[in-house]
């Protein structure tokens, strides 16, 4: 009988990501649960404020990604004032959003999932960190990564007052406008963004794809699911960060539905479970037939291969040819390869950076028209966008003073929980065989999770990708058997 | 010699303080080079277990950021107490309890009702299951912390020597306290690392904002297109410049401000300022008076601000775990868990 390792309360500590791993009889996994150890009741404490405040106060729910929250939330402050954005704050609105974009998938790629490809998956962990991935491809191109991250960055202190949670969003507009020589120095951040995206994808080139036992560890099963796939679309189903309409495929790529923010409820039902804080969405139309994937579960992913997958194409040059690479070297659309999110996230870099530059270049981005002064009576509004972990959703009702009665979110990272779960199951369940728990278990739990840069700050407040973790594995009479934590 | 230690930890947070040292950008390089980071859980491999087996007082300083909600949270807070010479509060949330602190105004079943049950429009629970803190699954059994009802800043918590102010604090702060840490050039126990002016003392809007304000009402910054040259309080619009300390950016006007959006109070406030409700409401009370009036009766002044619609929301959106208002009574005091301070 193996012996049972204990964990004593200190290192229960909360902001762990806890996965629990039972073995059968015979030493295979029969299950995996991933728990999400807190929540922080912001649908609640919303209530009774005035709703313009909410663009304010609910980009605390996550500090990696308040421009996401920031912004749809004004999206919803849109709708429920019924107040249309002037041109030139929709523009602004985009720039912001998509420097935003561009340097959180920067931030994942250098920092955090990219390692795992760039230092190597079998590289020891103390070496898959920035450090490492400075160490291979020099302290040079280190540099560029964070002054690019920086530059980025200024663009939305600058406009957002705050890059930590930015304040500038209003129903109907922005409350700051951009003048002539900000416009000329962000073109040249914009432009260097296009270079440097390039470059980018040029390291996953040489590095990835080049070496067959990343590529066939890409393609390979234990990282495959096949799963609907969510994401925001434009009228031609071009890949749209900030606005459109939310499609859904199927596993097959066939369009399942297309519908509107304010319809999401006919198409989007969560699932609680008492184990978790976090709620488990599906797809309302299929059903809940729990933690398994295939075109009769109702589970389904988001965040950039989803949108990827879920369009027909990106709207611009460069990245509609990475677009067309990728699939062609995954084997065609859908691709449901997991790993595939870090391709795809380079790809979306490439998408908002081409953007900035076109909007950047549009001198009338400079126009004095920002504002547009709601003039209805509040009521009900949802937002939604595609923020860097998926697709985004908040829903306001107030009474006719604007005063907040209800609130609804579902948060990027949620959306995938269900799928985030299966990855860790099925990784373990190759992973673990009688019993034998393989040494590169965590690193392989670990690659599983990190493609959907889960972001748990926005349900427990850890950096996303380095969700601090602790595995247990559970004999059949449920004693632990082994214990893996990362901290 | 060794180079000082330094820890930096996260209770109930949003990242977004972690994100502000990821902010340091090249300066994280000399921090690097003048100590070493023992402890930093969001950005490299530590065990927590190396913080525990270390003497006390052997790291230099712990930043803490985060509000305290739960059990792990108070004793991770208890230790890194233990083993730090100097604990500095980092962040809103540490130093007064933040955004997450206004969940004190509900208690657990209500906000398990809004995110789980009928309040919740999008889920599908006709069981009305709500996560447990010991629950079964067909494998075995499955544990969770426990959701506390109440929201607690870290000096309610444990003993703190400093404190940065910000949602989230601005980098030039951060990298001030550490050099004056490190050179032991530090200001008495219990200080407040930023500024001691308020904000409207550095804010160039101020020359715009008369000694005597006419308002005819309070507005929402919903219902106007604000001028940027022009102090909000002189449009009407609620900005807690006057009863917020300063700093929050180097360069003098508030990081919101400077993006035309009245100040919400992040860096709580100035020295003298014991309740910024009651110093906000006196201070609006001194400062406005009708056209041609020279002085607004009390009466008038008490109509204008009966129009300020979600006092408490604007005035401790940053504080209410640590304002005079603490939290809201229970319904039912017996559900009260020990945390309510
Ligand atoms: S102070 Fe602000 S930035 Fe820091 S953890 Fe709290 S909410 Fe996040
Ligand atoms: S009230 Fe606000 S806008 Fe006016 S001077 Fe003070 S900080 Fe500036
Ligand atoms: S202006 Fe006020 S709310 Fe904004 S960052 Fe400064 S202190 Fe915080």
């Amino acid at each position: 009988m193996a012996k049972k390792i204990s964990i004593d309360p200190i290192t229960r500590l909360e902001g762990h990501g806890k996965i629990e791993i039972f073995l059968d009889d015979d030493g295979n996994v029969k299950n995996a649960y991933l728990q999400v150890p807190e929540l922080k009741g912001f649908e609640q404490f919303c209530v009774g404020r005035p709703v313009e405040e909410l663009a304010r106060i609910t980009p605390r729910i996550c500090g990696v990604c308040p421009t996401a929250h920031h912004m749809c939330s004004t999206k919803a402050l849109d709708a429920v004032y019924h107040v249309k954005p002037t041109e030139t704050a929709l523009k602004l609105r985009r720039l912001i959003y998509n420097a935003f974009m561009a340097e959180d998938h920067l931030l994942h790629f250098f920092f955090l999932g990219g390692p795992d490809f760039v230092v190597g998956p079998d590289a020891p962990p103390g070496e898959r960190n920035i450090l490492g991935v400075i160490g291979k491809v020099g302290i040079e191109i280190g540099k560029q990564v964070i002054d690019m991250r920086r530059r980025l960055r200024s663009v939305i202190t600058h406009l957002g007052g705050k890059v930590i949670h930015p304040v500038c969003g209003l129903p109907g507009g922005v409350s700051k406008g951009l003048a002539e020589d900000q416009r000329q120095a962000f073109l040249k951040v914009a432009k260097d963004a296009v270079e440097f995206s390039k470059f980018c994808l040029q390291v996953f080139n040489d590095i990835v794809l080049k070496n067959n036992t990343y590529l066939d560890l890409i393609v390979g099963d234990i990282f495959k699911h096949q799963t609907y796939y969510m994401g925001l679309v434009d009228e031609n189903n071009k890949v749209d960060l900030y606005d459109g309409k939310i499609r859904v495929v199927d596993p097959n790529g066939k369009e399942f539905v297309k519908f509107e923010a304010k319809d999401y409820l006919d198409h989007i039902i969560e699932h609680v479970e008492p184990w978790s804080y976090i709620k488990f969405p599906y797809l309302k139309n299929i059903g809940w037939k729990g933690f398994v994937d295939g075109i009769d579960s109702g589970v389904y992913r988001v965040a950039p291969l989803a949108r990827l997958n879920a369009s027909d194409g990106m709207k611009t040059p460069l990245a509609q040819a990475e677009y067309e690479k990728m699939f062609d070297t995954l084997g065609g659309k859908p691709s449901h390869h997991t790993l595939a999110f870090h391709w795809a996230r380079l790809i979306e870099v490439m998408y908002v950076s081409e953007e900035l530059v076109q909007l950047l270049e549009d001198k009338s981005i400079t126009n004095p028209d920002i504002r547009n002064l709601p003039t209805e009576t509040p009521d009900e509004g949802v937002g939604v966008i595609e923020a860097p972990r998926g697709t985004l959703f908040h829903h306001y009702k107030t009474d006719e003073n604007g005063m907040v009665t209800g609130v609804n979110l579902i948060v990027a990272t949620v959306n995938n929980s269900a799928a985030i779960s299966m990855s860790i199951a099925k990784a373990a369940k190759n992973l673990i065989k009688n019993g034998k728990v393989n040494d590169g278990l965590l690193n392989m739990v670990e690659m599983a999770f990190r493609p959907y840069d889960p972001c748990l700050a926005c349900a427990t407040h850890s950096l996303p990708g380095k969700m601090p973790l602790i595995v247990n594995i559970r004999d059949n009479n449920k004693d632990i058997v082994q214990s893996i934590r990362r901290d | 010699m060794p180079k000082p230690k330094v820890a930096f930890y996260w209770c109930a947070s949003c990242g977004g303080c972690e994100e502000a040292i990821v902010d340091l950008n090249e300066d994280i390089l000399k921090v690097v080079e003048l100590v070493d980071i023992v402890f930093w859980p969001c950005a490299m491999d530590f065990k927590y277990d190396d913080v525990r087996k270390m003497k006390d007082n052997e790291i230099t300083v712990a930043f803490i950021n985060g509000a305290i909600r739960t059990d792990e949270q108070e004793e991770m807070a208890n230790l890194l107490r233990k083993k730090a010479q100097i604990v500095v509060a980092f962040g809103s949330c540490s130093h007064l309890g933040g955004i997450p602190g206004l969940a004190n105004f509900w208690d657990r079943e209500t906000i398990f009702e809004s995110s789980y049950g009928k309040g919740c429009p999008s889920v599908d629970n006709p069981d009305g299951i709500v996560p447990q803190t010991v629950s079964k699954v067909p494998e075995g059994e499955l544990t969770l912390p426990a959701f506390h009802n109440t929201v607690k800043s870290l000096d309610q918590v444990i003993d703190v020597d400093y404190y940065i102010p910000g949602c989230a604090p601005p980098p030039y702060l951060t990298m001030k306290a550490i050099v004056a840490i490190l050179s032991g050039e530090l200001p008495e126990k219990g200080a407040i690392l930023a500024p001691e002016k308020t904000l409207c003392d550095e804010c160039s809007l101020n020359d715009s904002k008369p000694e005597k304000i006419s308002i005819k009402e309070i507005k929402r910054i919903s219902e106007v297109i604000s001028d940027p040259e022009k102090c909000f309080l002189a449009e009407g619009v609620i900005c807690m410049g006057p009863v917020t300390r300063s700093g929050c950016s180097e360069e003098g006007d508030g990081k919101c401000i400077s993006a035309n959006m009245p100040c919400r109070g992040c860096f709580g406030p100035p020295p003298e300022v014991k309740d910024v409700g009651g110093k906000m409401i006196s201070a609006l009370a001194s400062i406005v008076g009708l056209e041609g009036e020279e002085n607004m009766s009390e009466e008038d002044v008490e109509k204008l601000i009966n129009q300020i619609v979600d006092p408490a929301g604007y005035f401790y959106r940053f504080s209410l775990p640590t304002s005079l208002l603490r939290r809201k009574r229970m319904s039912n005091p017996a559900k009260e868990d020990r945390y309510n301070g």
